[in-house]
């Protein structure tokens, strides 16, 4: 509005002021789902997991693909959010899932605020090993509260009330799980997004390219930081809880190093930093998982490296990194009109 | 007196599993300082190390000895293939290139191992001469785990010796505190650091080899023991051989005390400690501020 009228016209300012705008491809995912519903209802728990699991990786672009936080113990806040509702609800505590969900949120951002505050002090391999570190810690103390955990079993078999009382957990039949998760995961998605092209997104990816200049524009680098962490930990701690409602268990395997090296390799194949690599990498990883770690187990892992050895070396930005350059290719190709 | 024996055989114990941790880490902590490089797949090379310990051992029917120099020179040879053709495309490259690189080299290596020799764990036959006890005068205590710490103990002043005393130590110790410096008065960073990864591997290769005892060696292996890899490093301080040592030996006492007083939690501590230690110093116990 306050933009003076001829700068408007110039190329940069519309690309500047138009690109938050929803673009009509972005129904595209959701339509998608939507038809998934209908198309393979034996196929739900499958695209459960993959909603999951999108949800998550969208928590781990906000902290690693915007704010550049090199972090390996992401599913130190997932295990956290699936524990909270997991516990709450096999110890008879809480088990309506939508309010459990917010616990699971709040614990983990929590959680998020108390280890960010301390460990984005640091850079590097030192941030590195400290993410590490607090993701072990959680687990081993998973581990030594046997009482309350399960510790190595987990804990089977927990039941939770229906959705806004009315629709039922069935775990032979999760039409309820996957349309739940799918409605989580849109609200997840829309805040993640306006966050994303708010100024204090904007401020984020200035501290990932340039730190230095940031704090010399004045910019608080360290608490955009730590509140961009928190809030990726809570969304972190949701798709965890989510995780724990739709499968009806929680075992050790929420919160180990496993779980946050798929999280991140989701996240890279389908590209970071760019809001739909997360849906790409998910339904990619997830469905070569699929079909392929059934079938050969070892091989698949064989793949997995090999495929993150090749994005490293040649496709840093993933799937989504390649079309753009398939696309720029052609576009030069093309005679200037 | 009698609590006093108990003391003494618990750092032993301790010191014996540091010192497996020092001779993997040692090249680690190096190749970190000189590089920067954040190099995941360390316990690959300790593995694959191991694996050809066994393997010749046992297919080939070479003596203890000969193994641990067929394991070393093998492993560095494979170690300076990797570094020469992938490793050094991503020196410059942004950190979490590196981390994903090492993670698939990772992933890779059990992928490979289990594939070739199988999920299963490989003991490491002992020889005869180190098996049983061996008395200390005071008391009885494992010969091997003497046998260990006598090990760390020359690899260490070995080191020291190599760095102190060398050339080739000088321009090591030149390029960590400052690596630019160090290429503008000629030192060839490049070479050094092709040298040192093969001799850290070549050294991981013999730690995965001498505590298979312990440790076990299966092709989890370098996933299992990253956490406690890194530990060493960073709390030793990146680059600092004597502080790689204090800090393996450290973590090895503590946790072989932890986890012999408290069975189930004593690991809670060991990261607990490493978390507040580099709070309150990032660079590690001996490292110096960058």
């Amino acid at each position: 509005m306050n933009v003076p009228g001829e700068s408007l016209g110039h190329p940069a300012a519309r690309a500047l002021t138009e690109r938050h705008r929803i673009r009509a491809w972005e129904a595209f995912p959701w339509l998608l789902a939507i038809a998934f519903y209908f198309a393979f209802p034996r196929h739900l728990g499958f695209g459960t997991e993959v909603l999951v699991m999108i949800l998550f990786a969208i928590s781990l672009d906000l902290a690693l693909g915007y704010a550049g936080i090199i972090t390996l113990g992401h599913a130190a806040f997932f295990g956290a959010g699936a524990y909270t509702v997991g516990m709450l609800a096999f110890h008879g505590v809480w088990d309506e899932p939508i309010t459990g969900l917010i616990l699971a949120a709040a614990v983990a951002a929590v959680i998020g605020l108390a280890s960010g505050l301390v460990l984005l002090r640091t850079t590097g391999l030192t941030l590195l090993m400290l993410t590490l570190c607090t993701m072990a810690l959680l687990e081993e103390a998973a581990n030594f509260a046997y009482t309350y955990t399960g510790s190595f079993d987990g804990l089977p078999g927990i039941t939770f009330k229906p959705v806004l009382g009315l629709f039922e957990f069935n775990p032979l039949i999760p039409r309820t799980q996957y349309l739940y998760a799918l409605a989580v995961l849109f609200i997840g998605f829309v805040f993640v997004r306006a966050l994303i092209y708010s100024p204090f997104g904007q401020s984020l990816t200035g501290i990932r390219e340039n730190t230095l200049r940031m704090h010399a524009v004045g910019a608080p680098v360290r608490t955009r930081l730590v509140v961009c962490y928190t809030i990726s930990a809570a969304i972190a701690g949701v798709a965890g809880a989510l995780w724990a409602q739709t499968n009806l268990y929680v075992n050790l395997s929420a919160l180990n190093l496993e779980r946050a090296a798929t999280v991140l390799i989701v996240l890279v194949l389908g590209g970071y930093g760019r809001l739909y690599g997360s849906f790409i990498g998910a339904v990619a990883y997830l469905v070569l998982a699929h079909f392929l770690s059934q079938l050969y187990p070892t091989a698949w892992q064989l793949g997995l490296g090999l495929l993150l050895v090749l994005i490293a070396l040649f496709a840093r930005n993933g799937i989504l990194g390649l079309f753009d350059m398939l696309r720029r290719h052609f576009r030069s190709r093309r005679p200037h009109s | 007196m009698i609590f006093g024996i108990d003391v003494v055989s618990m750092l032993l114990g301790g010191l014996a599993a540091g010192m497996v941790l020092f001779i993997v880490s040692v090249g680690l902590s190096v190749t970190m300082g000189l590089m920067g490089f954040a190099n995941l797949a360390h316990g690959a090379f300790a593995m694959l190390g191991g694996y050809i310990i066994v393997l010749v051992m046992r297919h080939w029917g070479f003596g203890f000895t000969a193994a641990l120099a067929a394991g070393f020179l093998l492993t560095a040879l494979i170690s300076v293939a990797f570094e020469r053709l992938l490793y050094v495309r991503l020196y410059r490259a942004p950190e979490l290139d590196q981390v994903l690189f090492t993670i698939g080299l990772v992933f890779m290596s059990i992928a490979a191992v289990t594939l070739i020799v199988g999920p299963e764990n490989q003991p490491v036959p002992i020889p005869a001469a180190l098996q049983g006890q061996l008395d200390l005068g005071f008391l009885q205590y494992r010969a091997y785990s003497i046998f260990l710490i006598v090990v760390g103990i020359v690899v260490v002043l070995g080191l020291w010796l190599g760095f102190e005393r060398t050339r080739f130590g000088a321009q090591i110790r030149a390029a960590v505190d400052n690596r630019r410096m160090a290429e503008s008065l000629g030192i060839n960073i490049d070479r050094l650091f092709t040298v040192t990864f093969a001799f850290g591997s070549g050294m991981a290769a013999i730690g995965g080899g001498l505590g298979a005892e312990f440790l076990g060696l299966d092709p989890q292996y370098p996933l299992k023991y990253l956490v406690y890899f890194l530990i060493v490093v960073a709390v030793g301080g990146p680059g600092r051989i004597f502080g790689a040592f204090y800090a393996a030996a450290l973590i090895g006492v503590l946790d072989f005390a932890l986890k012999l007083y408290i069975p189930k939690g004593g690991t809670l501590f060991i990261y607990a400690l490493t978390i507040l230690l580099l709070l309150w110093r990032p660079q590690g116990l001996f490292g110096r501020a960058a």
